[in-house]
């Protein structure tokens, strides 16, 4: 399937770059994809108009993993204290292990299991005779061996078909135990559509077994969480410098360079801050719900957006104190934030750029671009949901199917003794009525330009497609596509686990972010595709040597 | 330390492995089935393994690695993944339009028990399978074996595509085993010097190892073309390098089309590279040139030019068994010491190899199949090494202990250059040793005193 890098629509019209997307395939599959493929015409009604969160056609050539690496990679893989064993084949724990890029920070304890990868390598006689009786052992070897505070137990496909009961025996070793917290997650990958069902999975069991074991009021006047950070290129660690600047605490973050105590500890926040809203926006609804901490989205992806997110934490709090310090940090940083701009934009300004990845970052790096003048002409997600494209608004819409109904909900009461609503009813009207928003996330969609393309679980085939007729200077998504799309001529940049660099939080990651891309887009090594003789049409004479 | 957990006692385990020195079957197939012209792998299961698999093999290779999955959710692990993998079949064929898919299975669709052959015998009833392309299949279940067993299982499979004509072709069948791009490439290059005819099956150079040039080419022009596959049961018979890889398929083809094989060890270093030269020579009948004899000098000048820096340097090696004991013999003919040797591929015979290799060493080997990389540390720990060979997870021992360190085998994520520099033969010999003399004569340089600091050898 060669593609000529040389086409490239001078003048075109999304319809007519949807049609082309959709001309090679059976109809059955033209007219599924039809509907996850949005012409965003920024609109504002309640009906969700693109299909999200379905089933991926088998044989397509898919972006997306399984729930297994939502559970274990994503949400459970960047903390750093517990021992996270893989209860299946060897495969599964090996292609988890240190692929994602998390990065961590040993603290003063010392412990840190994120080098280790850790399974327990199922035969085909577990297979045959069940895998509970290996699962134990290996729970008590690492235990005599390491001694962690917890133990977390994964589940993988053939574990699921078995019936293999890991709750019981993680429940069995814990009272045994007495000092180590074990539990279990049932993420095989079969289950749900995508890593999302994953993610799910693991907030619901972190909730269940983690949050709220550890009472102890910590120092710190503004306490927050970080819900969806998971320090990506040490993405977190700039974002704990801001804070510690700022004077914000963080009591945890769910869930980059994260501990035990971490997740023990964050009902004793007092605000919850949402970054990656597909990954964990229902964890912030059960906190809510069982404690009382609100939560606001925030985004700390774009140095604008950065500003903008401290000051609605610091307006939540509502303390001059704060907002003072909030505002002599902001007016610190953005110097050296804006001089990088002025250097670079010139360079990138009119540039245009396609996102294709996770469940919110495609729309979190749209504010990056946007500092960099580039447009974004096409974006999407590998496992969004409808809300990520259309805001939390068309939630009541959305139909729950039989792959969602798969994925437990967790029914949450208000906590007996621990629940304290953190601000007065008065205090929150008085905060919404300022245009202080809490629990609310529009979606991508309303962010992009009308007539650009938004398109959800984006395949090799149309990718490929896309890029040859609309010629993008950058092409941003995962590791698997990334050669493809650089054959084509096309930079690639990966935004699951940035290639090599990073980070691109806060100010100083949007300082990293505009050099790379102009490094990117600007490199070159695009404009030696063709060797000078394919370039230049051949001489068919010759000089005549008197 | 990044490995800080890691205690120097070694206490059993039974149940639990850390760090793993393998990984799983369908990998293996996977890569192998791009080594097929106009290839496109199929993974049979749920989607994660399809990604995980081409994540992995895209960071190793810095190339493309197209391969579909049959997307299996609840309801296909409940009922069978017959539909699931029928509708595949003719999306992609469809959509992509390849000459060959290569279906391999997962755990998941093997526990169900997913028959591949009759799901394929279904889909060309109904007509799915457009007329003069073809599906492969094997069956890789990931709690057998490693990936180098599935390796294997899928060119088990390629083997099983022979269609003998009766009439002999000439040409010898090599199987080069799990080797990268540019081995396989300095494969042909050997064979055509000596002047033997070969079917070189898999075969991924020119696939995994492609320039760029502003077109993106789905199905390389490399790779062994289907044509091939269905003579190489008229061939005059079959070098399988590698028993772990290559060994199942020449058996195949000699007990099913009385092709004889000979299976010889993966052509790294002198000796093995020596057998599999004098291999070539008496199954083709022809004589070696010159210009072999030429490039085995060379590599018998480098190793005594540099015999001193090599003499006694104790080395830790992981990673599958077929490199691993070509790699020890090499060791040991340059008078090195292979102390600690780890494979996560399970197999009896892999620990007396390792053991026949090195008995006249001197010194006791710590040596394991099904072992991890966890075990490999501790030793190391407990009997330090000068020298650590592996891939890339090493380099975590390789700090921690600092320890020099080559990075060689499968994956190798953080480091370039192995697709396109082949280590077997002569000539990857010396670039072998290259690399080794390399990192010990820079720690020399790092570490000697002043007064010691040398600008000569």
């Amino acid at each position: 399937m060669a593609t000529n890098a040389k086409k490239k629509m001078v003048q075109w019209e999304p319809s007519d770059i949807k049609a082309e997307l959709l001309r090679q395939y059976p109809p059955k599959v033209a007219r599924k994809r039809a509907k996850q493929i949005m012409i965003n015409e920024a609109q504002q009604n309640d009906t969700p108009a693109l299909t999200a969160n379905v089933r991926t056609i088998p044989g397509i050539i898919t972006m997306r993993g399984c729930t297994y690496a939502g559970c274990k990679g994503v949400i459970m893989g960047p903390t750093r204290d517990i021992v996270n064993l893989v209860h299946g084949p060897i495969g599964c724990s090996f292609y988890a292990w240190l692929t994602r890029r998390n990065q961590t920070d040993a603290g003063p304890d010392g412990e840190n299991y994120m080098n280790y990868c850790f399974s327990t390598d199922m035969q085909d006689s577990d297979i045959i005779f069940g895998g509970e009786k290996k699962l134990t052992a290996a729970i008590q070897e690492a235990y005599d061996l390491f001694h962690p505070k917890s133990i977390a137990i994964f589940a993988t496909c053939p574990v699921g078909l078995i019936g293999d009961d890991i709750h019981t025996v993680a429940k069995n070793m814990k009272e045994k135990f007495g000092d180590c917290n074990v539990y279990a997650f049932s993420c095989e990958g079969y289950k749900g559509v995508s890593q999302s069902a994953g993610h799910h999975i693991a907030n619901n069991q972190v909730f269940r077994h983690l949050v709220g074991l550890n009472d102890e009021i910590k120092p710190g006047k503004y306490k927050i969480n970080l819900l969806g950070e998971y320090n990506i290129g040490g993405d977190g660690f700039e974002i704990d410098r801001i804070f510690k600047k700022c004077g914000i605490t963080c009591i945890s973050t769910f869930s980059g360079n994260s501990t035990y105590d971490q997740f023990a500890s964050s009902h004793t926040a007092d605000l919850n801050a949402v970054m990656c809203h597909r990954s964990i926006n229902y964890v912030a609804d059960m906190m809510e719900t069982k404690y009382g901490i609100p939560w606001v989205k925030v985004n700390f992806i774009g140095a604008k957006a950065t500003a903008k997110s401290l000051r609605k934490i610091a307006g939540y709090f509502g303390e001059k104190e704060l907002i003072d310090r909030v505002e002599e940090v902001i007016a610190e940083e953005m110097p050296e934030v804006e001089a990088a701009l002025a250097e670079i934009t010139p360079r990138t300004e009119g540039k245009t750029a396609m996102m294709f990845v996770g469940g919110s970052r495609a729309h979190h790096y749209k504010e990056l671009f946007d500092e960099l003048k580039m447009k974004t002409i096409s974006a999407g997600y590998e496992f969004g949901h409808q809300d990520d494209y259309e805001g939390r608004q068309v939630l009541p819409n959305i139909k729950v199917d039989a792959d969602s109904r798969n994925i437990e909900e967790i029914e949450v009461e208000p906590d007996e003794t621990r629940f304290k609503p953190r601000k007065s009813d008065k205090e929150m009207k008085a905060l919404e009525k300022k245009g202080f928003k809490f629990k609310e996330y529009d979606g991508l969609a309303p962010d992009m330009d009308k007539g650009t393309l938004i398109i959800d679980d984006l395949n090799q085939y149309e990718a490929e497609k896309l890029v040859e007729l609309m010629r993008p200077d950058i092409f941003c998504a995962g590791i698997k596509e990334k050669y493809s799309i650089q054959k084509l001529g096309v930079p690639m940049k990966q935004l699951h686990s940035y290639d090599s660099g990073g980070p691109y939080a806060g100010f100083k990651g949007a300082i990293n972010f505009y050099k790379e891309i102009d490094q990117l887009v600007n490199s070159k090594v695009w404009s030696y595709m063709k060797a000078p003789w394919q370039e230049n049409p051949q001489l068919s004479a010759s000089y005549n040597w008197e | 330390m990044l490995l800080r957990h890691t205690p120097t006692d070694i206490t059993e385990r039974k149940a639990l492995t850390i760090n793993p020195a393998k990984t799983c079957q369908p990998i293996g197939a996977m890569y192998a089935a791009l080594g097929i012209h106009g290839c496109l792998p199929h993974s049979h299961g749920s989607q994660g393994c399809c990604a995980y698999h081409r994540s992995t093999l895209t960071r190793h290779y810095k190339e493309p690695i197209a391969a579909a999955t049959s997307s299996f959710t609840e309801g296909a692990s409940v009922f069978g993944g017959q539909a699931n993998l029928l509708q595949a079949i003719n999306n992609i064929f469809t959509v992509y339009n390849p000459e060959v898919i290569a279906v391999h299975t997962t755990c998941l669709s093997e526990t169900i028990g997913d028959d591949l052959p009759q799901i394929k015998k279904k889909a060309l009833a109904e007509g799915k399978i457009p007329k003069g392309k073809h599906v492969l299949s094997a069956s890789t279940p990931s709690y057998v074996g490693s990936h180098v067993t599935g390796f294997s299982n899928m060119v088990k499979s390629m083997a099983m595509a022979a269609e003998p004509t009766g009439k002999k072709n000439g040409k010898v069948n090599i199987i080069p085993g799990w080797v990268e791009p540019a081995d396989m490439e300095e494969i042909k290059r050997i064979t055509k010097i000596i002047g033997v005819k070969t079917i070189l099956f898999p075969d991924t150079s020119g696939v995994l190892n492609g320039p760029l040039s502003g077109e993106y080419k789905m199905f390389p022009e490399g790779g062994t073309t289907m044509a091939e596959l269905k003579s190489t049961g008229d061939s005059i018979g079959t070098l399988a390098l590698g028993e772990w890889c290559s060994a199942d398929a020449a058996r195949e083809l000699d007990a099913k089309h009385k092709v004889p094989c000979s299976v010889l060890d993966m052509p790294f270093g002198l000796k093995a590279t020596d057998r599999f030269i004098d291999a070539l020579r008496t199954i083709g009948g022809v004589t070696i040139p010159e210009q072999i004899l030429h490039e085995r000098g060379q590599l018998v000048d480098m190793i005594s030019d540099m015999h001193q820096y090599l003499y006694g340097k104790k080395v830790a090696l992981v990673g599958d068994p077929d490199q691993l004991i070509a790699m020890t013999e090499f060791l040991v003919s340059m008078d090195m010491k292979p102390l600690h040797v780890v494979t996560g591929t399970p197999g009896k015979k892999f620990e007396k190899r390792i053991k026949e290799l090195t008995k006249d060493m001197g010194c006791k080997v710590n040596v394991k199949a099904k072992g991890d990389m966890f075990l490999l540390h501790q030793w190391i720990k407990n009997e330090p090494v000068d020298l650590i060979i592996g891939n890339t997870y090493c380099k975590y021992i390789a700090r921690d202990e600092d320890l020099p360190y080559v990075r060689w085998g499968f994956p190798i994520l953080d480091r370039q250059g192995h697709q396109y520099f082949p280590t077997v033969g002569y000539k990857g010999g010396l670039r072998l040793l290259e690399k080794i003399l390399g990192v010990l004569l820079d720690r020399k340089d790092r570490d000697d005193p002043e007064s010691k600091f040398e600008l000569v050898l």
